[in-house]
């Protein structure tokens, strides 16, 4: 207000010219409200797509099936029946064992081609990483079924093994088996792990590592005290990208897992579809829910402790 | 300084594909002692200090390193630490984990950590910052940690890339200071990097001047101040003014230059080496001149007119012309008995320049 000799009059005159809309004055001060504003699309989806459907399968879990409807009287017996029950704990840990294993691959295979190209790659860094992406241009069920062509009974490889004479008959753990679920799931979701890790290998500054190396670390210390506490955060965010989708895959069990491969989207899914006990499904994704949040929080924790004693 | 040299660097090139960034460099420095590299940036003498870390290898040439050639010893295998010009500090560990950061090989019990680490804490004058983060530190606490860090080791070279570079004027005074002493206690070779001649001049006990990847003159302080040797090592050392002039050597005791602006100056033999009559620069710093109201009654002089003028509170800068010389000479002089605005020159002032021959640099010919 420095204006203060201005007559009534003027003042006001002036206050028109700059005049503004109430809105965009509101929005102006408060900062809060511009924050929800910008949020509000997301909010709103969030609302209508997860939260209300969120309580609409608790709701849903707690009912039981009455032939063709639903008995509405709130019960916990679905969740006693996963409780007591073994089909179901046994699902529900080769469904965390198999996309253990595919996440813990998936970091294995990805993080030396994050690596390399954050380190190693000085030109054209961004055709690299598309380059690394590319499998992700075609659809989800499309990898699915390549994968059953390379290791079916009569696939490439069986096929390319006979030939050359390496085996005499097709090896049939590569088809419907664990094994095949978890290849096809460590394949698929690649380019989910490179992207994180590359992002926080970029970041490191160059000049710690030779710090490292003048503080007397040979090439393997320094990996394991620098470079690798430094992405642990590009590695955990990974790591949850592909474990909680992984464990919940009906697909690719669906498709390539065969009996000892189904997990328990494969089940959720049953009973949904023809079992027609949706209570028990909604039962089922909650506990599934429940143990991934579980699971991620000691991750979490192990990892912070274990960043520590390596520090 | 030959035959305790240790470091020695002998016909050292190296090359980055066609560019060639160290051109056939020699030179020794001694145990203990405070050796500089200056150049302006991109003279080679960051690539150099890496030689020295190992971080660059020499195309040809070799380096030795306490009698060692050093050649396919890897870093982390050398007697030597560095501090890196962004300081390096590991943002995952705490300040007395970065300072430990090297201990690891040494196989130390904790409590012997500890107590090492506590020491350098004191050194460094931080005394119970160890458990800080990296990211509460300032700049020059920052520079401080990696110091100690690299100290801890006790390596019989320090390597310093620029370590002041960051830290505004008054901190980096304090640090040179404090520096200069640090090395003084624990008697480490540093070999310092820097492309600040004032801060060479402050700390170094030695110092390579550096251009275009070449050594152009190695020289304590003094002798690179008062004596240097080319017209490049002169103007990069401070103010340098240059006359052109020509040698006369008139019987056997004395020879004199015949100058453009400053007219004949007495020069003994030592200094010249050039026959009668062969083409010179004589140089003078401008501090090493006297300007005077009055003509003096003795010694040498010229008169002159005073063009421009600055003041800068301990010191005054003035620029004066002289007949016979085209651009104009530089002048220093304290402000010792200036105490008010009338008691300076006024531009277009007629002056007296007085000057002593032993001041005279003489230089050859471009």
């Amino acid at each position: 207000m420095a204006d203060t000799s201005l007559s009534p009059a003027e003042a006001r005159q002036s206050a028109e010219r700059i005049k503004t809309s109430w809105f965009s004055a509101l929005l102006y001060r408060s900062e809060a409200l511009r924050g929800y504003l910008l949020m509000s699309p997301t909010i709103l989806i969030l609302t209508i797509g997860i939260i209300i459907p969120f309580f609409i399968l608790v709701a849903m879990s707690l009912w039981t099936r009455d032939g063709f409807g639903f008995d509405t009287t709130l019960t916990m017996a679905n969740y006693a029946r996963t409780w007591d029950e073994p089909i179901f704990g046994a699902l529900l840990q080769r469904s965390f064992w198999i996309s253990g294993v595919a996440t813990v691959a998936t970091i294995l295979v990805c993080y030396p081609m994050a690596y390399y190209v954050a380190f190693h790659v000085h030109k054209n860094k961004m055709m690299w990483i598309i380059l690394m992406t590319l499998p992700f241009w075609t659809s989800y069920l499309l990898r699915v079924f390549a994968w059953k062509v390379i290791l079916g009974y009569e696939g490439v490889i069986n096929s390319g093994f006979m030939s050359l004479g390496l085996i005499e008959a097709p090896l049939e753990f590569l088809l419907y088996s664990q094994t095949a679920v978890i290849i096809t799931l460590a394949h698929a979701w690649a380019a989910f792990a490179i992207l994180p890790m590359y992002v926080s290998l970029e970041k490191i500054d160059k000049s710690l590592l030779e710090a490292a190396t003048d503080l007397g670390d040979g090439p393997v210390a320094r990996f394991l005290r620098i470079t690798l506490p430094l992405s642990m955060p590009g590695i955990i965010a990974a790591s949850f990208l592909i474990f909680i989708p992984t464990t919940g895959d009906y697909i690719t069990p669906a498709l390539l897992g065969g009996p000892d491969g189904a997990m328990i989207g494969n089940f959720i899914q049953l009973q949904f579809g023809p079992v027609n006990n949706w209570p028990m499904g909604a039962t089922l994704s909650i506990v599934l829910m429940l143990w991934i949040s579980a699971i991620a929080l000691v991750f979490l924790f192990v990892t912070k402790k274990a960043q520590d004693k390596i520090a | 300084m030959k035959n305790d040299a240790f470091i020695s660097i002998r016909n050292v090139n190296k090359y980055f594909g066609s560019f060639q960034a160290i051109d056939n460099v020699n030179m020794d420095i001694g145990e203990g002692e405070f050796f500089s590299l200056l150049g302006a940036s991109g003279c080679g003498k960051t690539t150099l200090l890496r030689m020295l870390a190992g971080f660059e290898s020499t195309s040809d040439g070799e380096i030795l390193i306490d009698g060692q050639p050093s050649a396919d010893v890897p870093p982390h295998h050398r007697p030597v630490n560095m501090v890196f010009q962004s300081y390096a500090i590991f943002p995952h560990l705490n300040v007395a984990d970065n300072i430990a950061y090297g201990l690891r090989k040494h196989k130390l019990s904790k409590p012997q950590k500890q107590e090492m680490v506590d020491e350098m804490l004191e050194l460094i004058k931080l005394p119970g910052y160890g458990k800080r983060k990296a990211n509460e530190l300032s700049g020059g606490q920052r520079q401080r940690i990696a110091l100690a860090r690299a100290l801890i080791l006790k390596p019989k070279v320090l390597l310093l890339d620029e370590p002041l570079g960051a830290l505004d004027k008054q901190l980096r005074e304090q640090m040179q200071l404090e520096l200069r002493a640090l090395q003084r206690q624990v008697g480490i070779t540093f070999v310092f990097v820097t492309h600040d001649q004032e801060e060479a001049l402050t700390l170094s006990d030695r110092i390579a001047v550096m251009s275009g990847g070449k050594v152009l003159q190695v020289d304590t302080p003094e002798g690179l101040y008062e004596a240097p040797k080319t017209r490049e090592v002169a103007s990069f050392i401070g103010n340098m003014n240059f006359f052109q002039g020509t040698v006369r050597r008139n019987g056997s005791s004395e020879a004199a230059i015949e100058t453009q602006g400053l007219g004949s100056i007495p020069i003994s033999l030592e200094k010249v080496t050039k026959p009668d009559g062969a083409p010179v620069q004589v140089a003078l710093r401008p501090e090493k001149f006297e300007l005077l109201e009055e003509e003096p009654t003795g010694g040498h002089f010229v008169s002159a007119k005073m063009d421009k003028t600055a003041y800068l509170g301990e010191r005054s800068h003035y620029y004066v012309t002289l007949d016979g010389k085209s651009e104009p000479v530089a002048v220093s002089s304290t402000n010792q008995f200036v105490a008010r605005d009338d008691d300076r020159w006024k531009e277009g002032e007629p002056v007296w320049l007085s000057w002593s021959p032993e001041a005279v640099v003489v230089l050859d010919a471009d």
